[in-house]
Protein backbone atom coordinates (compact mmCIF):
# COMPACT_ATOMS: atom_id res chain seq x y z
CA UNK A 1 0.00 0.00 0.00
CA UNK A 2 2.91 2.35 0.46
CA UNK A 3 3.93 3.08 -2.47
CA UNK A 4 0.71 3.72 -3.42
CA UNK A 5 0.19 6.31 -0.90
CA UNK A 6 3.28 7.30 -2.31
CA UNK A 7 2.44 7.99 -5.51
CA UNK A 8 -0.34 10.12 -4.30
CA UNK A 9 1.17 12.17 -1.81
CA UNK A 10 3.80 13.19 -4.79
CA UNK A 11 0.95 14.28 -7.19
CA UNK A 12 -0.05 16.40 -4.14
CA UNK A 13 2.92 17.61 -3.29
CA UNK A 14 3.54 18.35 -7.31
CA UNK A 15 0.23 20.36 -6.95
CA UNK A 16 1.21 21.94 -3.53
CA UNK A 17 4.81 23.00 -5.61
CA UNK A 18 3.08 24.48 -8.66
CA UNK A 19 0.57 26.81 -6.34
CA UNK A 20 3.77 28.27 -3.93
CA UNK A 21 5.46 29.15 -7.48
CA UNK A 22 3.07 30.86 -8.80
CA UNK A 23 2.61 33.18 -5.44
CA UNK A 24 5.52 33.58 -5.51
CA UNK A 25 6.15 34.93 -8.97
CA UNK A 26 2.84 36.91 -9.02
CA UNK A 27 3.99 39.85 -6.64
CA UNK A 28 6.81 40.34 -8.15
CA UNK A 29 5.59 41.05 -11.48
CA UNK A 30 2.89 43.18 -9.56
CA UNK A 31 5.72 45.24 -8.32
CA UNK A 32 7.96 45.45 -11.33
CA UNK A 33 5.17 47.45 -12.91
CA UNK A 34 6.08 50.07 -10.55
CA UNK A 35 9.67 49.86 -9.45
CA UNK A 36 12.16 48.79 -11.99
CA UNK A 37 14.93 47.92 -9.30
CA UNK A 38 12.88 45.61 -7.27
CA UNK A 39 11.99 43.73 -10.57
CA UNK A 40 15.95 43.42 -11.51
CA UNK A 41 16.81 41.79 -8.17
CA UNK A 42 13.58 39.35 -8.13
CA UNK A 43 14.86 38.30 -11.37
CA UNK A 44 18.10 37.40 -9.90
CA UNK A 45 16.42 35.34 -7.20
CA UNK A 46 14.27 33.10 -8.70
CA UNK A 47 15.29 30.12 -10.87
CA UNK A 48 14.76 30.95 -14.48
CA UNK A 49 11.63 29.09 -16.12
CA UNK A 50 10.99 28.90 -20.00
CA UNK A 51 7.87 28.87 -21.22
CA UNK A 52 4.45 30.61 -21.44
CA UNK A 53 3.52 32.64 -17.85
CA UNK A 54 0.22 34.12 -18.29
CA UNK A 55 1.03 37.64 -16.97
CA UNK A 56 4.16 37.73 -19.04
CA UNK A 57 3.51 36.57 -22.34
CA UNK A 58 6.22 33.96 -23.91
CA UNK A 59 8.79 34.09 -21.24
CA UNK A 60 12.63 33.21 -23.35
CA UNK A 61 14.78 30.90 -22.24
CA UNK A 62 18.56 32.16 -21.65
CA UNK A 63 20.47 32.26 -24.21
CA UNK A 64 23.10 29.76 -22.81
CA UNK A 65 20.38 26.93 -22.30
CA UNK A 66 19.49 27.30 -26.16
CA UNK A 67 22.96 27.11 -26.82
CA UNK A 68 22.97 23.55 -25.02
CA UNK A 69 19.77 22.24 -26.57
CA UNK A 70 21.06 23.37 -29.76
CA UNK A 71 24.43 21.26 -29.42
CA UNK A 72 23.13 18.62 -28.26
CA UNK A 73 20.61 18.73 -31.26
CA UNK A 74 23.41 18.54 -33.80
CA UNK A 75 25.66 16.05 -32.43
CA UNK A 76 22.90 13.13 -32.03
CA UNK A 77 18.96 12.92 -32.76
CA UNK A 78 16.82 14.60 -29.98
CA UNK A 79 14.04 12.48 -29.05
CA UNK A 80 11.93 15.39 -30.18
CA UNK A 81 12.68 14.79 -34.03
CA UNK A 82 11.11 11.43 -34.32
CA UNK A 83 7.73 11.11 -35.16
CA UNK A 84 5.02 10.25 -33.23
CA UNK A 85 2.66 8.96 -35.70
CA UNK A 86 5.36 6.07 -37.26
CA UNK A 87 3.10 3.18 -37.14
CA UNK A 88 4.30 1.33 -33.59
CA UNK A 89 6.53 -1.26 -34.45
CA UNK A 90 6.24 -4.83 -32.61
CA UNK A 91 7.81 -7.06 -30.72
CA UNK A 92 7.86 -10.73 -29.32
CA UNK A 93 4.87 -11.12 -26.58
CA UNK A 94 7.61 -13.24 -25.21
CA UNK A 95 9.78 -10.54 -24.60
CA UNK A 96 7.24 -8.72 -22.90
CA UNK A 97 6.04 -11.55 -20.95
CA UNK A 98 10.12 -12.19 -19.58
CA UNK A 99 10.27 -8.44 -18.52
CA UNK A 100 7.41 -8.83 -16.81
CA UNK A 101 7.82 -11.97 -15.35
CA UNK A 102 11.44 -10.45 -13.65
CA UNK A 103 9.35 -7.71 -12.92
CA UNK A 104 6.75 -9.34 -10.63
CA UNK A 105 10.02 -11.21 -9.58
CA UNK A 106 11.78 -8.02 -8.16
CA UNK A 107 8.72 -6.91 -6.81
CA UNK A 108 7.69 -9.70 -5.22
CA UNK A 109 11.04 -10.05 -3.69
CA UNK A 110 11.38 -6.34 -2.57
CA UNK A 111 7.74 -6.01 -0.52
CA UNK A 112 6.04 -8.10 2.22
CA UNK A 113 2.69 -8.80 1.23
CA UNK A 114 0.62 -9.30 -1.34
CA UNK A 115 -1.20 -5.84 -1.07
CA UNK A 116 2.04 -4.30 -1.09
CA UNK A 117 3.20 -6.62 -4.03
CA UNK A 118 -0.09 -5.32 -5.78
CA UNK A 119 0.50 -1.41 -4.78
CA UNK A 120 3.64 -1.96 -6.41
CA UNK A 121 2.91 -3.93 -9.77
CA UNK A 122 0.05 -1.23 -9.89
CA UNK A 123 2.72 2.01 -9.60
CA UNK A 124 4.77 0.96 -12.62
CA UNK A 125 1.47 0.52 -14.17
CA UNK A 126 0.56 3.88 -13.19
CA UNK A 127 3.50 6.05 -14.60
CA UNK A 128 2.88 3.94 -17.77
CA UNK A 129 -1.10 5.14 -17.87
CA UNK A 130 0.14 8.86 -17.85
CA UNK A 131 2.31 8.74 -21.11
CA UNK A 132 0.05 6.24 -22.83
CA UNK A 133 -2.92 9.16 -22.80
CA UNK A 134 -0.65 11.42 -24.17
CA UNK A 135 0.60 9.62 -27.05
CA UNK A 136 -2.94 7.95 -28.19
CA UNK A 137 -4.37 11.97 -28.06
CA UNK A 138 -1.03 13.31 -29.69
CA UNK A 139 -1.60 10.96 -32.18
CA UNK A 140 -5.26 11.34 -32.99
CA UNK A 141 -4.36 14.73 -34.00
CA UNK A 142 -7.00 17.26 -35.26
CA UNK A 143 -9.69 14.42 -34.27
CA UNK A 144 -8.76 14.12 -30.63
CA UNK A 145 -11.23 15.06 -27.90
CA UNK A 146 -10.99 15.95 -24.62
CA UNK A 147 -13.40 13.65 -23.00
CA UNK A 148 -15.22 15.53 -20.42
CA UNK A 149 -18.19 12.48 -19.33
CA UNK A 150 -17.29 9.56 -17.39
CA UNK A 151 -18.54 7.16 -19.62
CA UNK A 152 -16.97 8.85 -22.66
CA UNK A 153 -13.46 8.45 -20.64
CA UNK A 154 -14.33 5.05 -19.77
CA UNK A 155 -15.58 4.22 -23.63
CA UNK A 156 -11.79 5.50 -24.71
CA UNK A 157 -10.42 3.21 -22.39
CA UNK A 158 -12.29 0.29 -23.22
CA UNK A 159 -11.57 0.76 -27.16
CA UNK A 160 -8.81 2.83 -27.63
CA UNK A 161 -6.65 2.29 -25.41
CA UNK A 162 -6.99 -1.05 -25.11
CA UNK A 163 -6.72 -1.42 -28.91
CA UNK A 164 -3.68 0.46 -29.00
CA UNK A 165 -1.78 -1.89 -25.79
CA UNK A 166 -3.15 -4.81 -26.34
CA UNK A 167 -4.52 -5.44 -30.07
CA UNK A 168 -7.73 -5.85 -29.09
CA UNK A 169 -11.02 -4.52 -27.13
CA UNK A 170 -11.92 -4.58 -23.51
CA UNK A 171 -14.60 -7.21 -23.29
CA UNK A 172 -17.16 -5.51 -21.11
CA UNK A 173 -17.53 -1.99 -19.90
CA UNK A 174 -20.55 -2.01 -16.94
CA UNK A 175 -21.60 0.16 -14.59
CA UNK A 176 -22.18 -1.14 -10.65
CA UNK A 177 -25.92 -0.82 -10.23
CA UNK A 178 -25.22 -0.21 -6.64
CA UNK A 179 -23.02 2.72 -6.67
CA UNK A 180 -22.96 5.96 -9.07
CA UNK A 181 -19.52 5.81 -8.53
CA UNK A 182 -18.52 2.50 -9.80
CA UNK A 183 -18.11 1.23 -13.27
CA UNK A 184 -16.17 -2.33 -14.28
CA UNK A 185 -13.93 -3.54 -17.21
CA UNK A 186 -13.51 -6.73 -17.75
CA UNK A 187 -10.94 -8.20 -19.85
CA UNK A 188 -11.41 -12.65 -20.03
CA UNK A 189 -7.90 -13.08 -21.34
CA UNK A 190 -5.42 -10.29 -19.85
CA UNK A 191 -2.10 -10.13 -22.13
CA UNK A 192 -0.20 -9.65 -19.13
CA UNK A 193 -1.45 -12.48 -16.82
CA UNK A 194 -1.41 -15.05 -19.59
CA UNK A 195 2.12 -16.08 -18.23
CA UNK A 196 2.52 -15.71 -14.77
CA UNK A 197 1.04 -18.83 -12.78
CA UNK A 198 0.16 -17.53 -9.48
CA UNK A 199 1.20 -19.82 -6.34
CA UNK A 200 -1.50 -21.19 -4.05
CA UNK A 201 -0.11 -19.51 -1.47
CA UNK A 202 -0.55 -16.26 -2.57
CA UNK A 203 -4.11 -16.34 -3.49
CA UNK A 204 -5.91 -13.51 -4.42
CA UNK A 205 -2.70 -12.34 -5.84
CA UNK A 206 -3.96 -10.65 -9.66
CA UNK A 207 -0.70 -9.68 -11.75
CA UNK A 208 -2.83 -7.52 -13.98
CA UNK A 209 -2.45 -4.46 -11.04
CA UNK A 210 -0.59 -3.66 -13.10
CA UNK A 211 -2.91 -2.95 -15.99
CA UNK A 212 -5.14 -1.40 -13.46
CA UNK A 213 -2.19 1.10 -12.28
CA UNK A 214 -2.06 2.12 -16.82
CA UNK A 215 -5.98 2.94 -16.53
CA UNK A 216 -5.76 4.46 -13.27
CA UNK A 217 -2.86 6.70 -14.33
CA UNK A 218 -5.35 7.45 -17.47
CA UNK A 219 -8.02 8.46 -15.65
CA UNK A 220 -5.77 10.48 -13.15
CA UNK A 221 -4.37 12.61 -15.89
CA UNK A 222 -7.27 12.71 -17.32
CA UNK A 223 -8.82 14.78 -14.40
CA UNK A 224 -11.19 11.55 -13.57
CA UNK A 225 -9.80 10.96 -10.17
CA UNK A 226 -10.17 7.13 -9.38
CA UNK A 227 -9.09 4.22 -7.58
CA UNK A 228 -8.50 1.01 -9.80
CA UNK A 229 -8.12 -2.50 -9.12
CA UNK A 230 -7.97 -5.95 -10.48
CA UNK A 231 -9.78 -8.68 -9.25
CA UNK A 232 -9.70 -12.51 -10.82
CA UNK A 233 -13.40 -13.05 -11.47
CA UNK A 234 -13.48 -16.54 -12.96
CA UNK A 235 -15.28 -17.89 -15.54
CA UNK A 236 -16.11 -21.55 -17.07
CA UNK A 237 -13.42 -21.69 -19.80
CA UNK A 238 -12.03 -18.15 -18.73
CA UNK A 239 -9.81 -18.90 -16.11
CA UNK A 240 -7.93 -15.50 -16.00
CA UNK A 241 -10.88 -13.28 -16.65
CA UNK A 242 -10.02 -10.48 -14.87
CA UNK A 243 -12.40 -7.43 -13.86
CA UNK A 244 -11.06 -4.18 -13.21
CA UNK A 245 -12.88 -2.16 -10.53
CA UNK A 246 -13.10 1.45 -10.88
CA UNK A 247 -13.62 3.72 -8.16
CA UNK A 248 -14.29 7.33 -8.88
CA UNK A 249 -13.40 10.16 -6.27
CA UNK A 250 -16.54 11.62 -4.66
CA UNK A 251 -15.83 15.08 -6.31
CA UNK A 252 -15.86 13.69 -10.09
CA UNK A 253 -19.97 12.09 -9.67
CA UNK A 254 -20.55 15.82 -8.44
CA UNK A 255 -18.88 17.25 -11.18
CA UNK A 256 -20.15 15.10 -13.32
CA UNK A 257 -23.86 16.06 -11.63
CA UNK A 258 -23.64 19.44 -11.47
CA UNK A 259 -22.57 19.82 -15.67
CA UNK A 260 -24.57 17.23 -16.83
CA UNK A 261 -27.70 17.14 -14.39
CA UNK A 262 -29.63 13.89 -13.70
CA UNK B 1 24.61 -18.45 -45.14
CA UNK B 2 24.05 -15.60 -43.26
CA UNK B 3 21.10 -15.12 -46.37
CA UNK B 4 19.62 -18.20 -45.45
CA UNK B 5 19.58 -17.30 -42.28
CA UNK B 6 17.90 -13.87 -42.67
CA UNK B 7 15.35 -15.40 -44.73
CA UNK B 8 14.57 -18.47 -41.92
CA UNK B 9 14.22 -16.18 -38.79
CA UNK B 10 12.18 -13.64 -41.37
CA UNK B 11 9.65 -16.36 -41.79
CA UNK B 12 9.94 -17.41 -37.63
CA UNK B 13 9.16 -13.58 -36.85
CA UNK B 14 6.01 -13.68 -39.33
CA UNK B 15 4.41 -17.10 -38.68
CA UNK B 16 5.68 -18.53 -35.57
CA UNK B 17 5.49 -15.83 -33.23
CA UNK B 18 2.70 -13.81 -31.23
CA UNK B 19 3.85 -10.27 -31.18
CA UNK B 20 2.67 -6.91 -29.49
CA UNK B 21 2.92 -3.31 -29.48
CA UNK B 22 6.41 -2.59 -29.02
CA UNK B 23 4.94 0.57 -27.00
CA UNK B 24 3.88 -1.20 -24.41
CA UNK B 25 7.13 -3.41 -23.92
CA UNK B 26 9.06 -0.04 -24.20
CA UNK B 27 7.29 2.09 -21.55
CA UNK B 28 7.12 -1.47 -19.43
CA UNK B 29 10.94 -1.69 -19.49
CA UNK B 30 10.58 2.30 -18.48
CA UNK B 31 8.78 2.15 -15.50
CA UNK B 32 11.42 -0.56 -13.72
CA UNK B 33 14.67 1.51 -14.95
CA UNK B 34 12.63 4.22 -13.12
CA UNK B 35 11.90 2.37 -10.39
CA UNK B 36 15.42 0.79 -9.75
CA UNK B 37 17.12 4.29 -9.90
CA UNK B 38 14.15 5.67 -7.02
CA UNK B 39 15.33 2.00 -5.29
CA UNK B 40 18.80 2.60 -5.33
CA UNK B 41 18.37 6.02 -4.30
CA UNK B 42 20.20 6.92 -7.74
CA UNK B 43 23.06 4.71 -7.34
CA UNK B 44 23.47 3.96 -11.14
CA UNK B 45 25.91 1.20 -10.80
CA UNK B 46 23.84 -0.67 -8.53
CA UNK B 47 20.84 -0.17 -11.44
CA UNK B 48 23.23 -1.53 -14.04
CA UNK B 49 23.92 -4.81 -11.79
CA UNK B 50 20.34 -5.22 -11.02
CA UNK B 51 19.08 -4.63 -14.93
CA UNK B 52 21.93 -7.39 -15.43
CA UNK B 53 20.55 -9.49 -13.19
CA UNK B 54 17.10 -9.46 -14.11
CA UNK B 55 18.35 -9.62 -17.63
CA UNK B 56 20.52 -13.16 -16.77
CA UNK B 57 17.56 -14.79 -15.29
CA UNK B 58 15.36 -13.54 -18.48
CA UNK B 59 17.95 -15.47 -21.03
CA UNK B 60 18.64 -18.82 -18.98
CA UNK B 61 14.94 -19.44 -19.83
CA UNK B 62 14.50 -17.24 -23.03
CA UNK B 63 17.18 -19.15 -24.79
CA UNK B 64 14.84 -22.24 -24.45
CA UNK B 65 12.87 -20.28 -26.57
CA UNK B 66 15.28 -19.87 -29.02
CA UNK B 67 15.81 -23.57 -29.20
CA UNK B 68 12.12 -24.47 -29.94
CA UNK B 69 11.02 -21.94 -32.17
CA UNK B 70 14.30 -21.78 -34.36
CA UNK B 71 15.92 -25.62 -34.48
CA UNK B 72 19.17 -23.76 -34.35
CA UNK B 73 22.08 -27.02 -34.05
CA UNK B 74 25.45 -26.05 -32.57
CA UNK B 75 27.42 -23.74 -34.11
CA UNK B 76 30.41 -24.65 -35.87
CA UNK B 77 32.54 -21.27 -34.37
CA UNK B 78 32.02 -17.95 -32.54
CA UNK B 79 31.71 -16.75 -35.46
CA UNK B 80 28.71 -18.28 -36.39
CA UNK B 81 27.23 -17.62 -33.28
CA UNK B 82 27.57 -13.84 -33.71
CA UNK B 83 25.72 -14.15 -36.81
CA UNK B 84 22.76 -16.14 -35.06
CA UNK B 85 22.75 -14.14 -32.37
CA UNK B 86 21.95 -10.68 -34.50
CA UNK B 87 19.60 -11.91 -37.24
CA UNK B 88 18.10 -14.96 -35.37
CA UNK B 89 17.91 -14.11 -31.82
CA UNK B 90 17.61 -10.69 -32.12
CA UNK B 91 15.23 -10.83 -34.90
CA UNK B 92 12.73 -12.99 -33.05
CA UNK B 93 12.87 -11.35 -29.53
CA UNK B 94 13.10 -7.56 -30.84
CA UNK B 95 12.78 -7.82 -34.32
CA UNK B 96 15.72 -6.02 -34.84
CA UNK B 97 19.40 -7.49 -36.30
CA UNK B 98 22.18 -5.36 -34.75
CA UNK B 99 25.06 -5.22 -37.07
CA UNK B 100 28.30 -7.20 -36.23
CA UNK B 101 31.66 -5.63 -35.92
CA UNK B 102 34.96 -5.10 -34.74
CA UNK B 103 36.15 -8.50 -34.54
CA UNK B 104 39.26 -9.21 -32.62
CA UNK B 105 42.38 -10.76 -34.40
CA UNK B 106 41.52 -14.29 -32.55
CA UNK B 107 38.33 -13.96 -33.03
CA UNK B 108 36.80 -14.26 -29.28
CA UNK B 109 35.50 -10.57 -29.07
CA UNK B 110 32.93 -8.53 -31.39
CA UNK B 111 30.87 -5.86 -31.32
CA UNK B 112 26.79 -5.77 -31.80
CA UNK B 113 25.82 -2.20 -33.01
CA UNK B 114 22.21 -1.30 -32.41
CA UNK B 115 20.78 1.51 -35.09
CA UNK B 116 17.36 0.54 -33.10
CA UNK B 117 16.65 -0.63 -30.07
CA UNK B 118 12.91 -0.87 -28.70
CA UNK B 119 14.05 -0.88 -25.12
CA UNK B 120 15.57 3.13 -25.69
CA UNK B 121 12.57 4.89 -28.26
CA UNK B 122 12.00 7.64 -27.02
CA UNK B 123 14.05 7.56 -24.10
CA UNK B 124 16.51 10.66 -22.41
CA UNK B 125 18.21 9.86 -19.33
CA UNK B 126 18.18 12.67 -16.46
CA UNK B 127 20.01 15.96 -17.13
CA UNK B 128 22.37 15.25 -14.10
CA UNK B 129 25.50 14.17 -15.86
CA UNK B 130 26.01 11.26 -13.35
CA UNK B 131 23.53 9.42 -14.96
CA UNK B 132 25.26 9.97 -18.07
CA UNK B 133 28.12 8.87 -17.15
CA UNK B 134 27.64 5.66 -15.01
CA UNK B 135 23.97 4.42 -16.20
CA UNK B 136 23.54 1.82 -18.78
CA UNK B 137 20.04 1.92 -19.28
CA UNK B 138 19.90 -1.20 -21.89
CA UNK B 139 22.02 -3.09 -19.68
CA UNK B 140 19.69 -5.92 -19.30
CA UNK B 141 20.84 -7.15 -22.88
CA UNK B 142 23.84 -7.66 -21.35
CA UNK B 143 22.13 -10.39 -18.76
CA UNK B 144 19.79 -12.15 -21.30
CA UNK B 145 23.20 -12.62 -23.41
CA UNK B 146 25.54 -13.84 -20.72
CA UNK B 147 22.62 -16.27 -19.43
CA UNK B 148 21.30 -17.35 -22.60
CA UNK B 149 25.03 -18.25 -24.27
CA UNK B 150 25.68 -20.06 -20.57
CA UNK B 151 23.31 -22.05 -21.21
CA UNK B 152 24.61 -23.36 -24.78
CA UNK B 153 28.19 -24.17 -22.86
CA UNK B 154 29.36 -20.42 -23.93
CA UNK B 155 31.15 -18.52 -20.73
CA UNK B 156 31.47 -14.92 -22.22
CA UNK B 157 31.87 -11.60 -20.94
CA UNK B 158 29.50 -8.88 -22.54
CA UNK B 159 29.17 -5.15 -21.51
CA UNK B 160 28.04 -1.53 -23.34
CA UNK B 161 30.95 0.30 -24.38
CA UNK B 162 28.60 3.45 -25.64
CA UNK B 163 25.12 4.21 -26.25
CA UNK B 164 23.04 7.00 -27.97
CA UNK B 165 21.72 7.72 -24.81
CA UNK B 166 24.54 9.17 -23.32
CA UNK B 167 25.25 11.60 -26.38
CA UNK B 168 27.38 8.77 -27.79
CA UNK B 169 27.44 8.49 -31.86
CA UNK B 170 26.26 4.86 -31.76
CA UNK B 171 25.37 2.22 -29.11
CA UNK B 172 27.58 -0.54 -29.00
CA UNK B 173 27.76 -3.80 -26.67
CA UNK B 174 31.02 -5.86 -26.50
CA UNK B 175 31.36 -9.65 -26.34
CA UNK B 176 34.29 -11.17 -25.70
CA UNK B 177 34.62 -15.14 -25.60
CA UNK B 178 35.95 -16.54 -22.13
CA UNK B 179 36.08 -20.64 -23.01
CA UNK B 180 33.90 -23.05 -23.92
CA UNK B 181 32.17 -24.60 -20.77
CA UNK B 182 32.70 -28.71 -21.19
CA UNK B 183 29.23 -30.70 -20.68
CA UNK B 184 28.76 -31.52 -17.90
CA UNK B 185 26.47 -33.97 -15.65
CA UNK B 186 24.46 -32.06 -12.99
CA UNK B 187 25.83 -32.25 -9.74
CA UNK B 188 23.29 -35.14 -7.98
CA UNK B 189 22.75 -37.14 -10.77
CA UNK B 190 24.27 -40.43 -11.67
Amino acid sequence: MNALIRKKAFNKQEKDKLLIQYHIEAPSFVMSNHQDIIHSSSVNQTTFKGGYNPSLGPVQLPSSYQSQIASSSKNQKNIYDHSLSRRAPEVNLSSLAFLFSSIVDYSQKSSKGIQELEARLNAYGYSIGTKVLEIITLREGKNAKREIKVVGILQFIHTQVWKSLFGKIADELEKSSDSDDEYMITDNLPLISQFISVPKEFGQLNVAAFTAGIIEGILDSAYFQANVSAHTVEKPGLPLRTVFFIKFDHGVIERETIRFGK
Amino acid sequence: MSKSLRIASDDIWKNKVEKVNAEVFTLTYGSIVAQLVRDFKNDYNQVNAQLEKMGYNIGIRLIEEFLAKTNQGRCSSFKETAEVISKVGFKIFLNITPQVTNWSTDSKQFSLIFDENPLEEFVELPDDEKAKQQLWYSNVLVGVLKGALEMVQLDVDAEFVSDVLRGDDRTELKLKLNRVLKDEIPTGED
